[in-house]
């Protein structure tokens, strides 16, 4: 069975199919990237898969579950976690304190256990802690935990956003142009620690990237939006030879 | 039946005055997007400027309501380019705190000049009162003038954000302040003028106001201010006609419950609506849907 | 090993923080008492002392709201109403039934917190929907309504029980030897004056106890990352609302307490613009944006610096609202104003620079 499987989804505001009968189906395991042109309604896809919009058309299953319509709370809980294209993290809160926030529904104590300091406190506490600095660790970011997130370099802040998604425990992780701002080191790096995250966590990953290094370098199959519509489906190299695409993306 | 009919015309008069202040609530919330608490201040600046003009200078009431919509005018320019200028790009928080810090200013500068007892306000509407029905209905010169000012208000407004290059230039600006940039508009010049039109607004209404109410005090203008920000958003903020129908409609809510249901009340039930507006039809009757963009 | 070793150092770092906060409210106290038994302390400042507590709690669980949850609320001062009112409502009807002055004082903060608590969760349902000026203004709408209320309620005692109405004393229909409790906007009188300076900063320890470590619990940091980032904070299954209102109602419920502490320290309680109107309510949040936004230890030294300073300098009674007003203005447009963000930002850096020079 396919981890997510997407039939026939639209949108569409004030009469602009942002998009339009989509459909995909991606394999557990899979790095699978979504590119098109802008306004293509890439993020419109994202937004629509993590209950941000509620879909007008259209069913979408996670590991047999329908999530269609439900609450992004929800979703989250399912098994979808993302990124953000303009980053969105907890700004004033610490690196760690961020990671942990994303942990919030996998370790658990009650308000009142916290205020009065239970014994529980100190033990789930301890448990998040060690938790996030592994996460923290495989970003790179474990020196960095004591800073304001808001203090770290862009480069950084992108990760601790893909370490927080990933805190929540997500079977799939959407990345939303995980790489933009990011110079050519930075991002052959971060190539490789979404390979690692993906190797190691089993994670299934869905990424929207514009930077075409990153796409051919890792993404085992591409969907290609265009005005809000599924251009061409397949193996990247396939996909991205197709005289279509090129034309979509450079014009005639 | 006389006196449902006469409470409702003072309703009426009473959201006259509402509208008119709420137009610059609406106005200003449209185009900076910021919620000018001190706004009811300006309208009791314009208030003690002409009673100081009428009753100290001895000058007509026309020359004390010019002379007001002059200083408040000035006024809202100022208080725009000094407290809200410099927080653009501030936190919305920020900004509603500073307007606050300028609404208590404004409060206390008017204590220290003119103290804190309450002074009588001479009306500034000459014209006498109309008899009707066989002298049973008694509808005052005061609330003549105001209906008819807040009308004549709501015209001229209307046709200058429809007419003039500088109205345009507002709707543009309330739609989007960047591509309006791009586009070779002065944006801090526009919002200035926002400001000035209000303000200008907020003197005649705080003439009007304290001609119905005729007790003058440095905290007349904070109720009625907030209260037509209350009519503002129950009609819609951002949109005129949505000011005009939020503030006469508050108005006769008002004065109706005060008739019928409890004077101590009024306030309690002004705000209980306000409350279910917001939860029913959180834009208000005419107001526009705005969706956050992830 | 060493990973351990710096997750604790991590934790003892607040708890240093933390221990401050209390020093000083401890300090503070020994310092007042030994002056009291000094005989340094006039009547004034001794009438001073209670509300102190009160503006304290006030400012520390406003804060709690505006810094740490991140909403403008104008309408505090009604929970302190709200908890001011339940709470004498209690110790009068109590006063022959419970009398042991210190457990009855006890069950009537209980009363008040539950109270306004409640308050809290009532408005806070509709009030956490909105956003920004509009729940600002809201807030403020729900206290000019409290306290409206609250001057139409009348409430009387006889040998049939308790009566009610919001028409008049009249209205109650009691017997010949029915006591008025609550007396419209005459309010009520008889209150027990059970308050006292050490009950106030026993109070003020509570309150920092349950916000400092609310900040610092898995609930805290979800509280703060709504404030941070609404969207993000959903992204990871973050029940929005449930936080929203856990942070309101805490907060609305240490109002309550404050006015507890407030109803019990005078004989007559009425609700006038001045005590809990939105004038109030504004007062606090000049506290807490003063003493930082967010910041906890700020509130407590704002809301004791802006009660003193006026009384120690009476001369500049006259302006201290105009001051007040000026150091609002001046602290927003120091703290956003883009041309003094990087004025400080030059200023900073050359000083750090000198700094590692040297």
């Amino acid at each position: 069975m396919a981890l997510l499987e997407i039939k026939n989804l639209g949108i569409s505001f004030g009469g602009l199919r942002a998009v339009d009968n989509f459909s995909i189906t991606i394999e557990k395991g899979q790095l699978y990237g979504l590119i098109g042109p802008n306004g293509a309604g890439k993020t419109t896809m994202f937004n629509l898969l993590t209950g941000v919009y509620k879909p007008s058309a259209g069913t979408i299953l996670l590991d047999g579950d329908n999530i269609t319509g439900k609450k992004t709370k929800d979703i989250n809980n399912a098994g979808i976690a993302r990124t953000f294209q303009n980053i969105r993290l907890f700004k004033e809160l610490t690196v760690l304190d961020n990671v942990k926030t994303g942990l919030h529904n996998r370790y658990s104590y009650s308000t009142l256990t916290g205020i009065l300091r239970l014994p529980k406190y100190y033990k789930v506490e301890k448990e998040m802690d060690e938790k996030a600095i592994e996460l923290l660790k495989v970003f790179d970011l474990d020196k960095e935990k004591d800073l304001l997130a808001s203090n770290l370099p862009y480069g950084k802040q992108r990760k601790l956003e893909i370490a927080r998604a990933l805190a929540t425990g997500p079977k799939l992780l959407l990345l939303d142009e995980p790489a933009a701002g990011m110079n050519p080191n930075e991002t052959t790096e971060l190539m490789d620690t979404i390979r690692f995250v993906r190797d190691n966590f089993e994670m299934t990953i869905l990424l929207i990237e514009h930077d075409m290094k990153l796409v051919s370098g890792i993404c085992e199959k591409l969907t290609v939006l265009n005005f809000g519509q599924v251009l061409i489906q397949g193996n990247t190299a396939d996909v991205l030879n197709d005289p279509e695409v090129i034309k979509a993306y450079l014009g005639e | 039946m006389m006196s449902f009919i006469s409470y409702f015309i003072n309703g009426l008069s009473l959201g006259s005055v509402y509208a008119i202040i709420a137009l610059g609530y609406t106005m200003v919330y449209g185009i900076a997007k910021m919620l000018n608490f001190a706004h009811g201040d300006v309208i009791m600046i314009g208030g003690y400027m002409v009673f100081t003009v009428v009753s100290t200078m001895g000058l007509g009431p026309v020359a004390g309501v010019l002379l007001a919509v002059i200083l408040c005018t000035v006024l809202g320019v100022v208080i725009e380019g000094v407290a809200y200028r410099p927080l653009r790009m501030a936190s919305p928080l920020a900004v509603l705190i500073t307007a606050i810090g300028v609404s208590y200013l404004l409060q206390n500068i008017a204590l220290l000049v003119f103290g804190s007892n309450p002074k009588s306000f001479t009306s500034v509407v000459t014209i006498p009162a109309l008899k009707l029905a066989n002298g049973k209905l008694t509808i005052s010169g005061e609330t003549i003038v105001t209906i008819i000012s807040c009308v004549v208000i709501m015209i001229c407004l209307t046709t200058f954000i429809k007419k003039t290059k500088a109205g345009q230039a507002m709707l543009a600006v309330s739609e989007d302040k960047g591509a309006a940039q791009l586009m070779g508009i002065n944006v801090d010049g526009t919002i200035a003028l926002t400001f000035a039109i209000g303000s200008a607004l907020a003197a005649v209404a705080g003439a009007l106001l304290c001609s119905a109410y005729p007790t003058l005090t440095p905290y007349t203008g904070s109720m009625p201010g907030i209260k037509a920000f209350v009519a503002a958003v129950f009609g819609g903020i951002g949109s005129i006609p949505g000011a005009l129908i939020g503030g006469l409609l508050l108005g006769i809510i008002e004065n109706l419950s005060k008739a019928y249901i409890s004077s101590q009340l009024s306030d309690a039930i002004v705000f209980g609506v306000l409350i279910v507006v917001l939860l029913v039809k959180p834009t208000g009757i005419l107001g526009k849907k705005i969706s956050e963009k992830v | 090993m060493e990973k351990s070793n710096k997750t604790n150092f991590h934790l003892s770092k607040t708890l240093k923080s933390n221990l401050i906060t209390y020093g000083i409210v401890i300090a503070a106290f020994l310092i007042v008492q030994l002056l009291i038994n000094a005989g340094q302390v006039s009547s004034l400042m001794k009438g001073l002392l209670v509300p102190l507590c009160i503006y304290t709690i006030l400012a520390v669980s406003l804060n709690l709201t505006v810094g740490i949850l991140g909403e403008l609320s104008l309408g505090h001062a009604a929970f302190m109403c709200v908890g001011a009112f339940s709470s004498s409502l209690f110790s009068i009807s109590m006063l022959e039934a419970i009398p042991n002055s210190g457990f009855r004082f006890f069950l009537a903060i209980l009363i008040g917190a539950a109270a306004a608590a409640v308050a809290g969760i009532i408005i806070g349902i509709p009030v956490l929907r909105l956003r920004g000026d509009y729940l600002a203004i809201v807030t403020l709408a729900f206290g000019e309504i409290i306290k409206n209320v609250v001057n139409v309620i009348f409430i009387g005692k006889d040998s049939n029980g308790l009566h009610f109405s919001m028409k008049n004393a009249m209205a109650l229909n009691m017997e010949k030897d029915g006591k008025m409790i609550l007396n419209g906007a005459q309010g009520i009188t008889g209150t027990p004056k059970d308050s006292t300076f050490f009950i106030g900063v026993l109070l003020i320890l509570v309150t920092l106890f349950i916000v400092l470590n609310l900040i610092h619990s898995r609930s805290g940091r979800a509280i703060m990352s709504v404030r941070d980032n609404r969207i993000a904070a959903e992204s990871i299954g973050i029940n929005i609302t449930k936080y929203k209102l856990m942070a309101f109602t805490i907060s609305a419920s240490l109002a309550g307490v404050a006015g507890v502490l407030y109803s019990h320290n005078l004989s007559s309680l009425t609700a006038t613009q001045k005590n809990f109107g939105y004038n109030q309510s504004i007062m606090i949040l000049v506290f807490v944006v003063l003493g930082g936004i967010g910041n906890i230890r700020g509130s407590i030294i704002a809301a004791i610096t802006l009660t003193l300073l006026p009384e120690l300098l009476r001369g500049l009674n006259t302006y201290r609202m105009l001051i007040y007003a000026l150091i609002l203005i001046f602290m927003m447009i120091f703290n956003w104003s883009p041309k003094l963000i990087d004025l400080r930002k030059r200023f900073f850096h050359k000083n750090k620079a000198e700094r590692e020079k040297v």
